[in-house]
């Protein structure tokens, strides 16, 4: 959807159009009522769409609403103002479109990974033979053929992330919401768990929204990069298209020199909010 | 530093030939001094020999029958060759504790899991759950008697409200203290109210309860002992309470080291059934043996 286009960067509309909305926040206000009374506001009228089978990034400094927003889109947060549609239809509840990896470890540990991974079809009434056999594939696919019977504690946190990661792809989700997943990894691991989610996401591109403090990760990843700025009150306050072409590499395309020209616009943009979330906190 | 089995085992053995050549040595006076007069402490021999004998009466009653045992004749204190056999006192102690363990386990989950799910329910009966739990169960074991009669219920009984508290504590904490992101990647992944209680509230639920299991079922034979010992026709409470009325030293240590052999016994096939159930679990960070 973007080919290579001109230096300087451009930047995007936010807005595709009506129909081809996977989905679509707009005005989003979330607010938490205060320990001390009063409201906290977290993240203010902001507005995202995102085209289906589009890789977006949101990037911003810590602590800004990046999950929050996450978590508006998966139904796990219900907003104070403003409208979440997906798939063009209003959300309420639930939202049973999406697959959400999660930045903790989230797998049930009393269950093996491969029992971990079928839970996810058996949930949907398939038969457990059949899931078990579905999970082992997927298990294989995320390069953990033979770890079927651990538990989670016997696996490194990279690969409780990729049990995670096919507990969620093998339902087939349209729309992936990644909060922050590889966070907790070691750099290699990150970059590693960064081609596979690209090898993965290639075979049928996914409409993906990706929650990241990692702007390099962002960048080799996404195909749009949206920026928030500092929290409180945190707005959308920038929106790049990614112009690498892909296939890419999570590893190699940080050599290129395109994408330090896009590092460094980007970057431009976020330090001052980085350096204001940071203030703040100090302050 | 993990130490060697073997040096270990000789050193545990130690401690025993140690305190039971203290023992010997203060009992009969072999350093002049009878520091450990028999009267009060009897002697690490006529202990062993005691016990030796109560297991081979009653093996010998128990070698003469020649029809099958059934249960009612195992509980059943007149039986001719059953009856008042430490195989019986051993017998009749197991089932109290097993009864207690499963009715205070069952009645702990279930109130547990209501407690939990129902936040009013939990706040309104919080203190008189509290109450009954500063409660010394000792108390209680009297008017059990005069309810439940002199047979194994009123044992049960004691045993199970020690053992409910346990269990109802672990499992409401297990409820409460799912961890949200599984729960919410629980939901994600599409589970509605009865996949969550047996995908997620179950699960650890019990795996608070398991990790009780040592002190669940040590409070149930704790129970099934001290009532016994209140009063009974039968168990190794009833034992230890017989020979201490009559000055029996002997008899009274005697009872003591079957019991504790009884309880290791329990605590080993105990420690059996939590590794099974446990795999899922790392290892604790100083391990036992």
């Amino acid at each position: 959807m973007d080919g290579p286009s001109d230096v300087p960067l451009r930047q995007a509309s936010g807005v595709a159009a009506p129909s081809l909305r996977a989905v679509h926040l707009a005005g989003v206000d979330v607010a938490f009522p205060e320990p001390k009374g009063g409201v906290f506001k977290a993240v203010s009228n902001a507005t995202l769409a995102v085209a289906p089978n589009e890789f977006v990034a949101i990037v911003g400094p810590t602590g800004c609403g990046k999950s929050t927003l996450l978590n508006c889109a998966a139904g796990l947060l219900k907003p104070a103002g403003g409208t979440v549609e997906i798939l063009g239809a209003p959300l309420s509840g639930l939202n049973g479109h999406a697959g959400y990896l999660f930045q903790q470890d989230a797998l049930m540990p009393w269950k093996t990974a491969l029992a971990n991974v079928a839970l996810a079809l058996e949930v949907g009434g398939v038969p457990t033979a059949e899931a078990m056999a579905r999970a082992q594939v997927w298990l294989t696919r995320v390069g953990l053929k033979s770890f079927g019977d651990r538990y989670s504690h016997q696996l490194s946190g990279g690969q409780r992330k990729r049990v995670a990661l096919a507990q969620v792809l093998i339902r087939d989700p349209k729309i992936l919401l990644m909060d922050e997943p590889f966070g907790p990894l070691d750099a290699q691991t990150r970059q590693i768990m960064g081609n596979l989610l690209l090898d993965l996401w290639a075979a049928d591109r996914k409409t993906v929204l990706f929650v990241t403090h990692d702007l390099e990760e962002a960048i080799a990843l996404a195909d749009r990069v949206v920026i928030m700025s500092a929290g409180p009150a945190a707005r959308i306050i920038g929106d790049h298209t990614i112009d690498i072409p892909r296939p890419r590499d999570a590893t190699e395309v940080r050599l290129q020199p395109r994408f330090h020209d896009i590092h460094r616009a980007i970057w431009a943009q976020l330090r001052d909010e980085v350096v204001k979330a940071y203030g703040g906190e100090v302050g | 530093m993990p130490i060697a089995r073997w040096k270990l085992l000789a050193l545990q053995a130690a401690v025993a030939i140690t305190a039971i050549a203290i023992w010997h040595i203060g009992s009969a006076g072999t350093l002049g001094v009878t520091f450990l007069p028999k009267f009060f402490f009897s002697a690490p021999w006529d202990v062993g020999a005691r016990v030796v004998k109560l297991f081979g009466d009653g093996t010998a009653r128990i070698a003469h029958c020649t029809d099958p045992l059934d249960i009612t004749r195992l509980l059943s204190t007149s039986d001719a060759c059953f009856g008042k056999t430490i195989w019986q006192h051993l017998s009749v102690t197991l089932i109290e504790g097993l009864l207690a363990f499963v009715i205070g386990s069952a009645a702990g989950i279930l109130f547990g899991f209501w407690f939990a799910r129902r936040p009013l329910v939990a706040a309104v009966f919080d203190p008189y759950i509290k109450m009954f739990n500063a409660l010394p169960r000792v108390v209680l074991a009297p008017i059990f008697m005069l309810w439940l009669g002199l047979g194994i219920w009123s044992k049960v009984a004691l045993g199970v409200t020690l053992v409910f508290f346990i269990v109802f504590f672990n499992v409401y904490q297990g409820v409460r203290e799912v961890s949200p992101v599984i729960l919410a990647n629980a939901r994600m992944l599409g589970m509605n109210d009865r996949q969550l209680f047996r995908h997620v509230y179950w699960p650890s639920a019990l795996s608070w309860m398991f990790s009780s299991l040592h002190t669940s079922v040590g409070f149930a034979i704790i129970g099934a002992v001290v009532g016994e010992y209140l009063g009974s026709a039968a168990g190794l409470g009833y034992l230890i309470q017989q020979a201490e009325g009559t000055f029996d030293v002997t008899g009274v240590f005697a009872g003591m080291v079957i019991l504790a052999a009884f309880v290791l016994g329990i605590d080993w096939v105990v420690t059996l059934v939590e590794r099974r159930l446990l795999v899922w679990k790392p290892p604790a960070a100083s391990s036992q043996t």
